[in-house]
């Protein structure tokens, strides 16, 4: 088990592309650190130079106490679960498993215990004497595991591993993945682009955005107070809202005629300075018609998702989505009223993106 | 339905037989001539049927040799053809796919350059260099021997690009597995590679087995000793005599039997291929 210390890491190919420009952060022994943003952000070329399949351009990354910059991936003490889990496609499942430990000298006894005890975890005992191709896309995900765990590895490394999977199965596995994380309490670094699997999965969200960290805590922080728009609409399904505005005075913005109350903004902002409201739409709530802080919202059409509605439309000229628990709101199209927890309003820097939150963190 | 179906069908095999029979016929017909003795198949009246001269003409030609030019009996032709076949084909292989495994998985200077040299080759068979291979081969004193006939043709870009393609369709992230199970360079073209491109030699040995026994020209030119001819140059030699009558059923035997070898090369690998066809998986 060890720690897993990245300072200041770069990736410049070959082109004078910068894919990952400058990132620092550790994962505590143990932890489960996701790895989210949008493809190209660079957290995929990340993790590869945590496995050691791309070289390290500037920076350090350690694994343990031990700088790993210059080790070959086999001496990194890591296993990784690929996105095609690569599976040796000449190889029975067994030998799939035990390969890497023929590959390090452990004697056959050893092997075939570990090999056994991983298949009986993963409960794909009957399957050890297949070949990949007899296997469906959950078990072949399995054995990628079972090849993984079956080396005792310091890190696991997982690259999109349930995105070959159909929807239901995506979300048994994650389950089994973070019951397995769990029980092994292996540190993980898992990428992916899904939001809804970073959000179970982490205990340590890194969301990214072209080559650099965005922001970096639990899950639930970074989802009530994320650091930037780019964060706030990538986090959350649907995505956030973001409405112009303008500063109304202290704690206070202006969205066209309606003011709205926001907790969470910094006090020493020039009044009308323009800036940016971000609604969550699960965070709406409807009010009557006239009541002090409402916002009038015109729903051009409705989503049914069975247990909640998305209310479509415009709000303030923007388009505007609002989710309720169905049968809460009468589904027809028209003008509602609506209104915000104060403390659920998020306003961000229009130029920068920034949270222009409160220094004193208020939460 | 039903009935048009079979009807269909019916009519697809009657195509095939037809076109069956075109092909085979010339076979059946050498087999006919080279079972009757050489007065027969010479009249023009030779019947359709395989006639009493079987076991004879065979045992002549393997064990014997015809009273013509070429006076060697043909089983040792046979040897030295397969030798050379057998020598230029897995020559062949070995060489294209380590060269192949060098192009795609190495990143080297002039890699590219490297590639589109041997690419290159593809349009100078041969019978285009014959003049220069044949100073080297002889100044190298290898006139006369195995090495002299196969090694000039074992160099040829055709296997190279075959390897190339497939290993292009090989994913990374089995390399990079590899390289986390911690399998260097030559594990990975041990353990993972060759296996994975079993059908792919297997394909290529047959091409370049018959490649190599069908070679006329090359043979032609290195040998001059009779000990040393392969069996498609002894049935030219058999056939032209200016100053003898052919021995038509004696060519004919010898024509069937230089069939022999790839036929069989055929049939065998075809096994192969299907096997490797249904169960290997990219």
């Amino acid at each position: 088990m060890a720690q897993v210390t990245l300072s200041n890491v770069k990736k410049v190919y070959a082109g004078g592309v910068e894919a990952v420009k400058g990132v620092s952060f550790d994962i505590p022994d143990g932890g489960f650190c996701v790895l989210v943003g949008p493809s190209g952000c660079g957290k995929s070329t990340l993790l590869r130079m945590v496995a050691g399949l791309e070289t390290i351009s500037s920076g350090e990354i350690a694994i343990g106490n031990r700088v790993v910059n210059q080790i070959e991936p086999a001496e990194r003490d890591i296993a990784m679960v690929f996105q095609n889990y690569a599976l040796y496609p000449h190889f029975s499942v067994y030998d799939n498993m035990a390969y890497g430990l023929r590959n390090l000298g452990t004697p056959k006894d050893e092997i075939d215990r570990r090999v056994r005890e991983a298949a009986r975890i993963l409960a794909i005992e009957p399957l050890l004497e297949r070949r990949p191709k007899q296997l469906s896309g959950g078990q072949r995900q399995r054995v990628a595991m079972g090849r993984a765990i079956v080396r005792k590895p310091q890190v696991f490394l997982f690259d999109e591993p349930l995105s070959n999977l159909d929807a239901k199965l995506r979300v048994q596995m994650r389950v089994e993945i973070k019951k397995l994380q769990r029980a092994l309490g292996v540190t993980s670094i898992y990428v992916t682009h899904d939001q809804v699997e970073a959000m179970t999965l982490s205990d340590k969200l890194v969301v990214m955005n072209a080559g650099q960290v965005e922001q970096i805590g639990l899950p639930a922080d970074v989802y009530r107070k994320p650091a930037s728009k780019f964060v706030a609409t990538f986090i959350g399904s649907p995505p956030m809202n973001i409405l112009s505005g303008a500063v109304d005075g202290p704690g206070i913005v202006a969205l066209g005629e309606a003011i709205l109350e926001a907790h969470d903004m910094r006090l020493d902002l020039a009044p009308q300075m323009a800036v940016e409201v971000g609604l969550r739409p699960e965070d709406v709530e409807i009010a009557s018609e006239g009541q002090a802080g409402s916002l009038p919202f015109e729903v051009e059409f409705i989503e049914e998702l069975g247990a909640t509605q998305l209310f479509h439309g415009k709000l303030a000229g923007k388009p505007f989505v609002m989710q309720a628990a169905t049968g809460e709101v009468a589904a027809q199209e028209g003008r509602l009223w609506i209104t915000v927890d104060p403390a659920k309003v998020h306003v961000f820097d229009p130029q920068t993106g920034a949270r222009l939150g409160r220094a004193d963190g208020f939460s | 339905m039903v009935e048009d179906r079979r009807l269909g069908d019916a009519i697809a095999y009657i195509i095939l037989t037809i076109g069956v029979l075109i092909v085979a016929f010339p076979v059946w017909l050498t087999f006919v001539a080279s079972t009757w003795d050489a007065s027969t198949v010479i009249n023009g009246q030779m019947p359709l049927y395989p006639g009493p001269y079987l076991l004879e003409n065979y045992n002549r030609i393997l064990f014997v040799g015809t009273s013509g030019t070429t006076r060697e009996p043909v089983i040792g032709m046979m040897v030295n053809s397969f030798i050379m076949a057998m020598t230029i084909a897995l020559g062949k292989i070995f060489i294209s796919v380590l060269s192949a495994y060098a192009v795609v998985y190495y990143r080297f200077p002039f890699r590219m350059a490297a590639f589109w040299i041997i690419f290159v080759t593809l349009m100078l068979p041969v019978e285009v260099r014959i003049f220069p291979t044949f100073k080297i081969v002889s100044d190298l004193n290898m006139l006369d021997t195995y090495q002299g006939l196969a090694v000039p043709l074992i160099a040829s870009a055709t296997g190279t690009l075959l390897f190339r393609q497939f290993f292009m369709t090989i994913p990374d992230e089995l390399l990079e597995a590899s390289k986390i199970d911690g399998a260097g360079p030559f594990k990975f073209f041990k353990d993972t590679l060759l296996p994975l491109s079993m059908t792919t030699i297997a394909a290529l040995f047959v091409i370049q087995f018959i490649y190599g026994w069908n070679q006329y020209l090359w043979p032609l030119l290195v040998t001059t000793k009779d000990s040393m001819q392969t069996i498609v140059i002894a049935i030219k030699k058999m056939i032209v005599t200016a100053d003898a009558l052919t021995e038509w059923q004696l060519a004919m035997a010898t024509a069937m039997l230089a069939m022999l070898p790839p036929v069989i090369v055929v049939i065998a690998m075809q096994r192969l291929f299907v096997k490797g066809l249904v169960e290997t998986e990219k």
